[in-house]
């Protein structure tokens, strides 16, 4: 008999609210393992609301979010931290300690959870940083680097404890065509050789075409999710007029 | 130039034709539209108005204003504009002007009744009083920890810390502390003199310096140097959502941010402030031996009989605790902060104003407390 394969990342009914307002109702959707998963929307939709209730930053109104099948709110604080630590963080902007150079920053995740000695820390620093290509910038403080720099450094960071899930906030916002296509690139070799399920809030179509396997549309107008499946087959078979829009805006501009 | 670039004929009935000529630039400055309006109330037939831009110059999007503002004013009067003869590039100016406005704007917040605003901003100071005993539970427990040898945060980051808010204070602390002795022993020895008594600016100098004064104006100092500096530097970290990536690892921001803060502020001040006393007699000495005439070894002899150790230990009491607020108030502001510019400048100034608002409390209720001790 067949294994059922569980999803690493299973939402149930989730209610999501910012600042008292209510941003999304009754979201459900799993993430199976080895997936890129593509959290689409417009602005202000509730994506980065939903991401902070994945990751732990904020509770959501009701609902569960389950890490294969643990209930990861249901958890008390330190167990809840313990999941936490699977997970590997891409913020909008780096998110790198600014008063820690680029290498401490990649080592601090490692000095805490780690039992490497400090020489092996070290090599696994220069391992992380030559994998986002950012070898020999280990003593560059943050404010040194360039912005799309501080993203592939906020990476190594993300990456330090090979991590099972990565998430990606609007991986390629701020960026230039070419870096942002460099980060796509390298956000599938990340899932080719770690293994990782990953995460991706955006809404850069040529990103969400380039690596999303499967994606969810959320919409602000009716506060819930109008589609998913995978970006492909939402173009191509989509009736909804909002999803089609969404998902072929970029292509009359020719970004796809 | 004159402002003649506006004429009106009534070609046929019931439609006004508008001559444009000139240049109509921003630059240049324009016709109001309500000369077309009071052309359109004085003649109430009329229900089209055609334009003639034949004679027309130089342009810019300042006839498109005019334009677009006469259009929504004919709307409303049911009055018809005839678009032929404007040029297609102001039309679709106005056609894009007029998409945009008829999108829904956000409903702007109305004032509320001087009743509701009341109850808002009590509701606010209780959950800011929440906030606050939150957030000293938090550091409470982060010290308990950091006693057990739990806490986690780095040792560099302290030692960072120490140094500007403690070494790189120096000069700042001696200039102004110096200052206030010799204003203290200015305003005592007008006084004293006319009792003969100059030598008890001495005893003011040093008793005021050494139990409140020295620590007061280090407080004070310390609150716009390094309170404000720690509530800008936290609510950047809020804002960069590096307090977030700090969470997400499991790394209590209080433990790894706030403690080490407080912590220095709170050896740092009471050495400060020693320091500070002493900078305040010396500041007291050179005005009592400089223009007084007072022997230097008389008034110091005066001053070590005058102080004593009670007045140091109400002194360093005074520090330790304005240490607490000053560093409490700038993280507690800092990491409370919403993310955008305008609020780390919010989270700054309010950081100055309640540390040393709490200073002056801090200081009443201690020297109350003095006096029924009658320490």
């Amino acid at each position: 008999m067949e294994e059922i394969k569980q999803p690493v990342i299973r939402v149930r009914d989730l209610d999501l609210s910012y600042d008292d307002y209510p941003v999304m109702r009754g979201l459900n959707f799993s993430v199976n393992k080895g997936d890129i998963f593509v959290v689409m929307g417009g602005s202000g939709c509730g994506k980065s609301t939903l991401l902070k209730a994945l990751i732990g930053l904020k509770e959501p109104d009701k609902g569960e979010v389950l890490y294969d099948g643990v209930d990861f709110w249901g958890q008390d604080e330190t167990a809840r931290q313990d999941m936490m630590r699977r997970f590997g963080v891409l913020y909008q902007g780096g998110a790198l300690w600014s008063s820690l150079t680029i290498g401490e920053n990649v080592a601090l995740p490692l000095q805490l959870y780690s039992k490497l000695s400090a020489a092996q820390i070290k090599e696994m620093v220069e391992l992380k940083l030559a994998l986002v290509g950012l070898s020999g910038y280990a003593d560059f403080y943050p404010a040194q680097i360039s912005g799309g720099m501080r993203k592939r450094a906020g990476l190594a960071r993300a990456i330090a404890l090979d991590p099972d899930i990565i998430f990606f906030d609007e991986p390629s916002s701020g960026l230039d065509p070419l870096s942002g296509k460099l980060l796509d690139d390298l956000i599938l070799q990340l899932r080719d050789t770690l293994g990782a399920t990953i995460v991706i809030v955006t809404h850069e179509l040529a990103s969400i075409f380039a690596v999303g396997t499967s994606a969810v549309l959320l919409d602000a107008e009716s506060k819930s999710m109008i589609a998913s499946g995978s970006p492909a087959e939402l173009l191509a078979d989509s009736k909804d007029p909002r999803v089609i829009q969404f998902l072929t805006r970029g292509r009359k501009q020719g970004v796809h | 130039m004159p402002l003649n670039k506006l004429t009106f004929e009534y070609s046929s009935s019931n439609t006004l034709l508008a001559k444009l000529s000139g240049d109509w630039k921003i630059s240049e400055g324009l016709p109001a539209e309500s000369e077309v309006i009071s052309q359109l109330d004085g003649h109430k037939d009329i229900n089209r108005i055609t334009f003639d831009l034949s004679d027309i110059g130089k342009w810019d999007s300042g006839l498109a204003s005019f334009l677009f503002h006469l259009v929504r004013e004919c709307r409303q009067r049911n009055v018809a504009i005839n678009h032929q003869g404007l040029p297609v590039g102001v039309e679709r100016l106005i056609s894009l002007a007029l998409k945009v406005h008829e999108m829904t704007v956000p409903r702007k917040e109305e004032r509320a009744p001087f009743l509701e605003n009341l109850a808002d901003k009590i509701l606010h100071l209780v959950s800011s009083t929440f906030i606050l005993l939150d957030f000293l539970g938090e550091i409470a427990v982060a010290f308990v920890r950091l006693i057990k040898g739990k806490a986690y945060f780095r040792r560099d980051e302290l030692i960072s810390i120490l140094r500007r808010c403690g070494a790189d204070a120096f000069a700042l602390v001696s200039l102004i502390s110096l200052l206030v002795g010799m204003i203290l022993a200015f305003i005592g020895a007008i006084q004293l003199r006319l009792f003969g008594a100059q030598i008890y600016i001495a005893n003011i100098v040093g008793i005021a310096m050494v139990r409140v004064m020295g620590a007061v104006m280090t407080g004070v100092l310390m609150s716009g140097r390094t309170g404000a500096s720690f509530a800008a530097e936290l609510g950047l970290m809020q804002t960069n959502e590096e307090i977030d990536a700090l969470k997400t690892l499991g790394i209590s921001p209080v433990e790894f941010l706030v403690m080490p803060r407080v912590l220095a502020l709170v050896i740092m001040m009471p050495l400060l402030t020693v320091y500070a006393d002493f900078m305040g007699i010396l500041g007291g000495l050179i005005v009592g031996s400089g223009l007084l005439g007072l022997n230097p070894v008389e008034y110091w002899q005066h001053t070590q009989s005058a102080v004593k150790l009670n007045h140091l230990w109400v002194g360093l009491i005074h520090s330790f605790v304005f240490g607490i607020i000053v560093a409490v108030a700038g993280c507690l502001r800092g990491i409370k902060c919403a993310r955008s510019a305008e609020a780390v400048g919010e989270a700054t100034t309010s950081a100055v104003v309640s540390g040393i608002t709490g200073i002056v409390i801090a200081t009443a209720i201690i020297t109350f407390i003095c006096q029924v001790l009658g320490v």
